[in-house]
């Protein structure tokens, strides 16, 4: 069982006025055997969060820290030399190399770093292929005779012949049929309860990320904007960007009489240049734009303050905080996720 | 190389060219080869007598001024001149792969600064930059191998930038990295594989290049010396008496051009077989300028019901032997919102394009009947159709910056639609094009109209699509998965205004999509399309309570929701959609089905009755809420 934990993580892209802060001081844990679901929109920084936690970006400040241990830096990279983390990446058709058999591949991971013999991997490579339920005959084929679902299988059984403690999957099912999304959703779950992996679950789609995780943290240029339980969120959403994700799902069962939700939010700023103060304020639907006397969210970063308000929620005036109604989860459990 | 690259050179190889190409190639090795010791004394016998001769029985290409008989000349030549090409090409890939690979593998600003020099190195000329550097380090073979190497050098150079940052960016490197492979492995395993077959492409053009240049060097006087011999040296030789005995230049110039040409054309024919042969490649883009495909019109293909849009047996075909869409059926009345619901390779979005007359080329579509607007378009003139697609039918594209031109700004492009089918005058078209922006809630519109595509952000961008659909007032919308590019939030604001134009202009819609939630939200009536075929007609309440076919159902059941048991496995399809080629007999879901009999995989099920308010092509359909788990 192994944790991961991010502490003030920032990753920058360029320099000076074009410079892009896509990771703003995150900090985030996933404790043992959890999942937690990053949820956000496209450019809201998820995917670079991921990358970072994999060492595959490299960090301009703050640390990546393996069951409680920061990550030694190479090249600014927090890079684990045991290779703990295993990230599974959005696109099976970019993320095998077109030259290697898939058998080769999962040999490789098996392999790498360690002397295990030629008889070895070919079990492991059958072991690891049958544990994603894959015909380990397809050991021998190259990535361009699969489809699309087999590749993701593929992939996840790469990552997992590494032997991770912690798996990050980022947009795992986005590109993927829908027919076969959900037996990739069904294999992941099964895997993690197989393997008491920790994984950390990146998506747009806040419908498979609630499916999937225990946590449900909430990412929103750069930051993260609320992170609690899953259930608690969804039900009691504090942060109003939450509230509109929320709205903004699609849902099957209220459809006819819904129709598509009412959501005049805007679209998102330019993350180059992030709105002062609150990130969102220029979007918020309770915020200065129809409450000119809520000033607090152009002047003051809601980051201050944030530990003390329900899911640790980046908002003055967050939903709970502001109502009457206590909190409906006591502070200890909500903080589970997020205990820093 | 690797398995899948071989069986694509095969075929390659079968074409004219390649045939043409690979010929001539291996007859210029085996002449390199065996040339110089089979007539080297032949061509090397001086004959006073016959000096400077034209074509005879004893020398078909003429003589030189010593006598020497071309025909041996040029064949002994073979293996000087392509082994100085092949030496240069060399020299040239050894100066230029290592350079171009810098600015991936160091970064930062040496890897700019090398980026520049690469940049300025290929904008000078080859030749000037092969003469140069051949006249500096001393006439002969040597420079003129340093010369053609240093100029072609920078094509290596930029090829290997290319190759080595979009390898470098590539995932499967990063998984790699993040596996802890070994950096030595790494290299050859995962990078070289990958950039060695358009290197190795390269190479064979620049031989052939070479040989050209080396020709032109020589010529020049600034390649061979005598007493050796190649082409260029020949033929400059030949070239001094081509008034008097002009066969002698013959031989070398069919030689060089000979030569050049088979290991160019040998090198396109590689790029050919790597590209990947097969498979239609098309751009939405392209398909705007597309004439009508070849149409049957049925008998009665006229007599139209009133509706907006009425096909009937719809088939679309590729040559080759694909079928993507199978027979359908399907009809919109005015004002209505219909849904098309199916995966990748269902067929759906052929299904619209046939439909909106932009079908990619080579595509055949025929139908039994095809009423747009009372009209059948197959049976109307050219003009008259464009007419009438042109100011009743708007089509709505998943990624907004393939439908908008990148060159014009939003204002010009859609004041277009309205001068060329209203005839309406810049300023008019100017003015309607803001006004139909304001319609699609595009905040600052006179603004916006200056601005270019890529000035606004994909949500405004596909609202100005819309917009540009509502120019002229369509009586029909086709929106193919409108929203999947963009954001959750964005999508529903997307959906809202698909749904208030089309109340607002009473304009009738069809939304493609592969998400039951997306096309519930907007839609009255679903069809799902599995195989190229529809295997449902349902209305949306009945979509989610009570479908009857067994893939609908499954459909329904495995997309997560946000009231899904978190506890369950959600329902899965097993196996996967056949292809469009399968011609298989029954029912194509039958393979996946749970429900399947022997029935279904002999007979094709008709689309029939199953409900009031739903149709279905399944012989064992289900009954109101059953388990759908499969």
């Amino acid at each position: 069982m192994t944790t991961l934990a991010a502490s003030a993580l920032t990753v920058r892209f360029g320099h000076g006025d074009g410079g892009l802060t896509a990771v703003d001081r995150v900090d985030v844990d996933v404790p043992e055997g959890a999942t937690v679901g990053l949820v956000g929109e496209s450019g809201s920084g998820k995917s670079t969060l991921a990358r970072a936690l994999c060492g595959l970006v490299p960090l301009a400040g703050g640390e990546v820290l393996i069951d409680g241990a920061p990550v030694r830096r190479q090249h600014g990279r927090a890079v684990d030399r045991h290779r703990r983390v295993q990230m599974i990446f959005q696109d099976p058709f970019s993320s095998l190399n077109p030259r290697i058999t898939v058998g080769e591949a999962i040999a490789e991971a098996i392999g790498a770093g360690k002397g295990a013999s030629r008889r070895a991997r070919a079990e492991g490579v059958r072991r690891y292929l049958e544990l994603v339920h894959l015909d380990p005959a397809v050991a021998g084929r190259f990535p361009s005779r699969l489809s699309g679902g087999q590749r993701q299988r593929v992939a996840i059984a790469r990552a997992l012949a590494a032997r991770p403690g912690v798996l990050i999957a980022d947009e795992i099912t986005s590109s993927l049929d829908v027919s076969v999304q959900s037996a990739v959703l069904n294999l992941i779950r099964e895997l993690r309860d197989e393997l008491g992996l920790s994984m950390m679950f990146v998506s747009h789609n806040l419908a498979t990320v609630r499916y999937v995780s225990d946590y449900l943290a909430v990412m929103y240029l750069g930051r993260i904007v609320e992170l609690g339980p899953t259930e608690v969120v969804v039900a009691d959403a504090q942060h109003p960007y939450t509230r509109a994700l929320l709205a903004a799902v699609p849902r099957l069962e209220t459809a006819v009489e819904r129709g598509p939700a009412d959501l005049e939010i805007g679209d998102p700023p330019d993350p180059h240049h992030p709105p002062a103060g609150c990130h969102f304020h220029p979007r918020c639907p309770v915020g200065p734009v129809v409450a000119p006397e809520r000033q607090i969210c152009i002047e003051q970063d809601p980051r201050v303050g944030a530990e003390d308000r329900p899911h640790r929620t980046f908002c003055h005036f967050a939903a709970s905080s502001n109502s009457t109604t206590p909190a409906p989860v006591g502070e200890e459990q909500v903080h589970v996720g997020c205990d820093r | 190389m690797s398995e899948p690259s071989t069986s694509r050179l095969r075929p390659a190889l079968r074409t004219p060219v390649g045939i043409a190409a690979s010929v001539g190639l291996a007859a210029i090795i085996v002449l390199a080869i065996v040339g110089p010791v089979l007539w080297s004394d032949d061509a090397a016998r001086l004959d006073i007598l016959a000096a400077s001769q034209g074509a005879s029985r004893a020398h078909p290409l003429g003589t030189d001024a010593l006598g020497r008989d071309i025909l041996y000349r040029v064949l002994v030549a073979t293996r000087l001149s392509v082994t100085l090409a092949l030496l240069a090409a060399c020299l040239g890939a050894s100066i230029g792969i290592p350079l171009g690979a810098i600015p991936t593998l160091v970064g930062g600003r040496v890897g700019k600064l090398v980026t520049g020099v690469i940049n300025l190195s290929v904008a000078f000329p080859t030749l000037l930059v092969a003469i140069f550097v051949a006249a500096i380090v001393g006439v002969g073979a040597r420079g003129a191998i340093a010369g053609i190497g240093f100029a072609i050098a920078p094509y290596f150079a930029r090829l290997s930038q290319t190759l080595s940052s979009s390898v470098a960016g590539s995932d499967y490197l990063a998984a790699a990295r993040m596996l802890g492979v070994r950096r030595t492995r790494l290299l050859r395993r995962h990078i070289l594989p990958n950039v060695a077959e358009p290197l190795l492409i390269t190479m064979t053009i620049a031989v052939g290049d070479s040989l050209l240049a080396l020709a032109g060097l020589s010529f020049l006087g600034l390649g061979v010396q005598a007493p050796q011999y190649d082409w260029g040296r020949m033929l400059s030789e030949g070239l001094s008496g081509i008034y008097v005995t002009p066969v002698v230049a013959l031989g070398p110039a069919v030689a060089i051009t000979l030569g050049a040409l088979s290991f160019v054309l040998f090198g396109e024919v590689l790029a050919k077989a790597a590209a990947g042969g097969g498979g239609l490649r098309w751009t939405r883009w392209d398909l705007r300028a597309l004439a009508l495909p070849p149409a049957v019109p049925a008998a009665g293909g006229a007599d139209a019901l009133p509706g907006v849009l009425s096909v009937e047996d719809l088939t679309v075909s590729f040559p080759g032997g694909a079928v993507p869409v199978r027979s359908i059926s399907l009809d919109v009345a005015p004002g209505e919102i219909v849904g098309i619901v199916g995966e990748s390779g269902s067929g759906k979005t052929l299904t619209a394009m046939a439909i909106a007359d932009l079908l990619p080329a080579g595509a055949r579509m025929t139908a039994s009947r095809l009423s747009l607007f009372g009209e059948d378009p197959r049976l109307l003139g050219e003009s008259q159709r464009r007419r009438l697609l042109g100011r009743s039918l708007a089509v709505v594209y998943q990624d907004p910056m393939s439908a908008l031109n990148p060159a014009l700004r939003i204002g010009r492009q859609l004041g277009e639609v309205a001068e060329v089918h209203d005839g309406l005058s810049k300023t008019q078209a100017r003015q309607r094009a803001t006004e139909r922006l304001r319609s699609v809630r595009i905040g600052n519109a006179d603004a916006r109209v200056r601005q270019y595509p890529h000035e606004l952000s994909g949500g405004m961008r596909q609202r100005a699509v819309l917009a540009m659909g509502l120019m002229s007032e369509p009586k029909l919308i086709i929106a193919d998965e409108p929203t999947t590019a963009l954001d959750v939030t964005v999508e529903q604001q997307i959906l809202r205004l698909l749904r208030d134009v089309s109340v607002s202009g009473g304009a009738a819609a069809i939304l493609i999509s592969h998400d039951v939630a997306v096309v519930s939200q907007l839609c009255s009536r679903v069809f799902v399309m599995y195989a190229g075929r529809i295997v449902e007609e349902l209305d949306v309440a009945t979509l989610i309570n009570g479908p009857a076919h067994p893939y609908t159902a499954a459909l329904v059941a495995s997309v997560p929701t946000m009231g899904s048991d978190r506890t369950r496995p959600l329902a899965s399809i097993p196996g996967r959609a056949p292809s469009p080629y399968d011609d298989a007999p029954g029912c194509p879901f039958a393979a996946r089905c749970p429900r399947a009999s022997e029935r279904c995989r002999r007979e094709m099920p008709p689309l029939e009755p199953h409900s009031p308010t739903q149709r279905a092509a399944c012989w064992h359909p289900l009954d109101g809420l059953e388990d759908v788990a499969v």
